[in-house]
């Protein structure tokens, strides 16, 4: 029998080390003829921590994991059939996982990310193999080019052409970068794919190498990823030991090297120019383009810079051919894509699905629809560069046009779902608070123009708005995105834009009625005390830290406005729901 | 005077020890151009802060111009110019925990320690930074504690977490 723990980064936030301990002491106290292993995330977060039993050729998943649970199991398992448990997976969890494609996740929560056994096993390297005895470096750009696979790091670029252009650029040194920076906050899949299956974007980078020419490669990866920097260099230390990275791969005249750079910190790394300097050791400040990457890259050598997502891609295409990838998807967006389902959703993780999908039937059939059965209000598509997506749309075909084509982007594929309680004008505030904090400075429109339009949101979120706000926003919005020099000033103003699209009332709301209509913003709310349902206990009263709460004991207590700082300690006290928002 | 005199003078200031540890890191990175993050890196990981005797230390042993190393070491969010506390609150201000409520977890922490955004506690055991996103956004709200990652918080989870790595250390300290 053999039990395998799901142990990515969300899987352990969830407790899952602890439910590893545990179900290792016992193994070993009892001493139990169990074989213990790892995976990374299967993109069931909502479930985590997930361990799968493996006994007589059946798997089956346990859910909702924890340490008391651990010996429950164990001892169902020994006395009865472990199948008829009450942590067992959910039948419709099952249908919701049956219902993906997976390309680049294939192995992810499948595989232990440690052994690269387990990864040949899956047809590991197999591709790499392919590649240098059977195929010329122009007939695998061909391959790509038939995938049609476009850039998962969220420009959409086709991926041949850029391998094509650093193939061609003159120059015997050249390099391989992968971007693993994942700067945009909401998207976890790089991670996900670093953390559970890192032998193949290895894999990848070893034949982007062979493609293009280059015999040296680089991982970008960002600090705030240990775990996945700890699983890619003992995947890199085991590929070298087999012989899959160095001299004469496979036997062939073909060398490869690959090393990790941790990020230090800065979204604007993400930006590929901005990388590269800071790769060399610079501050990462993007610059002019042309010239591109493909033709001066890394110490000014052609390099070419993938996204981790587009390189997990590779291994597939080459082993079942870019006819078969390209059959998935749509027209002009092939394949799949893995987003990550975030927010105000009742079943949170990662999915990967073929391209021209609904976000309907990702929201609401993958997703399990909005959390508290409540009203879905909009999707945040795309990060900081991205725009809100409003509910009329939610039959949009998820590809890069229609997407492009409602106001937002693919991205990185990060879908941040929202219902009536949040805001739209404190989201396009936060997010333009993101992209003032990380703009490098280079650029006035972009260092200056965030600012300003910081502080008109900031105002009308505090009821302070004036008339000509929205059309001044408007027209510095388009300003900024014509004065910058790199995407991120390009696509800072998108969020405010979109929201002023889609959600113009409450923009209105906020400046004429000084309302916030989701009652987020906390200068726009009053708080009251309703007469028919407070008994009088007192409780909010003792906890409201400015005392200004007053009313004897069984009576009906009432605030005093004035002196009330809209803290919500007295709603989060009151059993009797008697606190009320408006 | 000349800026490279005040330097030399500051310079003298660092222990043996300090200048033993210093050399060991660049010493790894002898001869390779572009190395300057990493060796920020490693001397952050060694002294949990980058300390500015150090860093001119780093400028007079490899040449490059202390106004760089100050620019990169400040241009970045993980290197940090002052101490830190004993334990680090790394807490999410990402979209995802945003939407689910970021804000009042920061105000539990508040609550609890008395600390906002880049402050130490008096007694040196905690320090709480905001980050952008620690990629455990289907758990959000999320925090990191060290090398901890706590999911799912709500204002009263994230106030006992807190208390009970305050207990612990107060043990050790017994
Ligand atoms: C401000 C900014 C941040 C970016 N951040 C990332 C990132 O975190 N990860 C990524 O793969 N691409 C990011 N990109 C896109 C990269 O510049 C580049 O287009 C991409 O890595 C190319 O890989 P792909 O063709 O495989 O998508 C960012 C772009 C901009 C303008
Ligand atoms: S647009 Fe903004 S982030 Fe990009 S180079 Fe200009 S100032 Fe820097
Ligand atoms: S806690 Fe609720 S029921 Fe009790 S006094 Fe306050 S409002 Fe009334
Ligand atoms: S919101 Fe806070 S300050 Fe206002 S009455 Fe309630 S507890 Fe008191
Ligand atoms: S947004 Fe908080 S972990 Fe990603």
């Amino acid at each position: 029998m053999k039990i395998i723990v799901g142990q990515g980064s969300c899987g352990i936030a969830a407790g899952a080390n602890k439910v590893y301990d545990k179900l290792s002491y016992e193994i070993k106290n009892n001493n139990l003829d169990i074989e213990l292993s790892s995976t990374g995330c299967i993109g069931m977060c909502y479930l985590e921590p997930i361990i799968d039993v493996i006994h007589e050729g059946k798997k089956i998943t346990f859910v909702n994991m924890d340490e008391n649970k651990v010996s429950i199991l164990l001892n169902n398992i020994y006395t009865d059939n472990i199948s008829v448990n009450e942590f067992t997976i959910d039948k419709k969890d099952i249908e919701i996982l049956s219902k993906q494609n997976r390309v680049a996740l294939k192995n992810c929560g499948n595989i232990n990310p440690e052994s690269i056994d387990e990864y040949i096993n899956t047809d590991g390297y197999k591709a790499l193999e392919k590649v240098l005895k059977d195929m010329s470096p122009d007939e695998v750009i061909d391959e790509i080019k038939i995938s049609g696979l476009k850039g998962r790091g969220g420009a959409g670029f086709p991926t041949w052409f850029k391998w094509n252009a650093a193939k061609n650029s003159p120059g015997n040194k050249k390099y391989v970068v992968c971007n693993a920076d994942e700067g945009d906050p909401g998207a976890f899949m790089d991670r996900s794919i670093l953390e559970g299956d890192p032998h193949r974007l290895i894999e990848g980078m070893i034949i982007n190498g062979y493609a293009m020419g280059a015999d040296e490669g680089i991982v970008y990866v960002r600090a705030e990823y240990p775990l996945a920097i700890k699983r890619l260099s003992n995947a890199i230390n085991e590929a070298e030991k087999k012989g899959y990275l160095g001299e004469n791969i496979f036997g062939e005249n073909f060398k490869f090297s690959l090393r990790i750079k941790a990020g230090a910190g800065a979204f604007v790394c993400g930006e590929e120019t901005a990388l590269l300097e800071s790769l060399q050791g610079e501050r990462g400040m993007p610059r002019l383009k042309p010239p591109f990457p493909a033709q001066k890259g890394y110490w000014n050598k052609p390099t070419n810079i993938n996204n981790v997502e587009t390189l997990a891609n590779v291994a597939y295409i080459i082993l079942n051919g870019g006819k078969t990838f390209a059959n998935l998807g749509t027209e002009n967006s092939k394949g799949t894509k893995v987003f990550a389902l975030t927010g105000k959703i009742k079943k949170g993780g990662l999915v990967e699905v073929p391209m021209g999908i609904t976000l309907r039937d990702v929201i609401h059939e993958i997703g399990g629809g909005i959390k508290e059965d409540r009203e879905f209000k909009a999707v945040q598509m795309g990060g900081p560069s991205g725009g809100c997506i409003p509910k009329h749309l939610l039959d949009t075909s998820v590809d890069y046009e229609s997407i492009s084509k409602i106001g937002a982007i693919m991205g990185s594929g990060g879908m941040v779902v929202m219902d009536e309680t949040t805001c739209m004008v404190d989201m396009a505030r936060f997010f333009l608070d993101f992209t003032r904090k990380e703009s490098c400075g280079k650029c006035i429109q972009c260092r200056l123009g965030t600012k300003r339009m910081l502080e008109i949101l900031t105002r009308i979120c505090e009821g302070k708005g004036k008339i000509g706000d929205i059309e001044l926003l408007e027209e510095l919005g388009t300003k900024i995105k014509e004065g910058s020099l790199c995407g991120l000033g390009q696509t800072a103003p998108n969020p405010v834009l979109s929201t002023i699209r889609y959600f113009r009332d409450e923009y209105e709301a906020h400046i004429h009625d000084k309302k916030c209509p989701s009652k987020a913003c906390k200068e726009l709310v009053e708080y009251s005390i309703s007469e028919n349902k407070c008994i009088g206990c007192g409780l909010c009263k003792r906890n409201c830290p400015v005392e200004a709460i007053s009313g004897e004991k069984k009576l009906v207590h009432i605030i005093d406005l004035d002196k009330c700082i809209k803290c919500g300690k007295c709603m989060e006290m009151c059993k009797f729901s008697a606190i009320k928002i408006g | 005077m000349g800026c490279c005199q005040k330097e030399k003078f500051i310079f003298t200031d660092i222990s043996k020890e300090d200048k033993n540890n210093i050399d060991l890191i660049l010493k790894k990175y002898d001869g390779r151009k572009g190395t300057l993050i990493s060796i920020l890196q490693e001397v952050q990981e060694k002294y949990n802060y980058l300390p500015i005797d150090i860093l001119n230390y780093i400028s007079l042993k490899t040449g490059v111009k202390p106004a760089k190393i100050h620019g990169v070491a400040t241009f970045y969010t993980q290197f940090r110019l002052n101490p830190v506390g004993e334990n680090m609150i790394m807490l999410c201000q990402g979209t995802a925990c945003h939407v689910n409520g970021s804000k009042t977890i920061e105000e539990s922490i508040f609550d609890e320690l008395n600390i906002k955004d880049g402050e130490t506690t008096d007694d040196g055991l905690f320090t709480l930074i905001n980050v952008a996103c620690l990629g455990c956004c289907s758990l959000s709200p999320v925090m990191m504690i060290n090398d901890d990652t706590f999911g799912n918080l709500t204002a009263e989870k994230a106030k006992q977490i807190i208390r009970s790595i305050k207990e612990k250390s107060k043990r050790k300290g017994a």
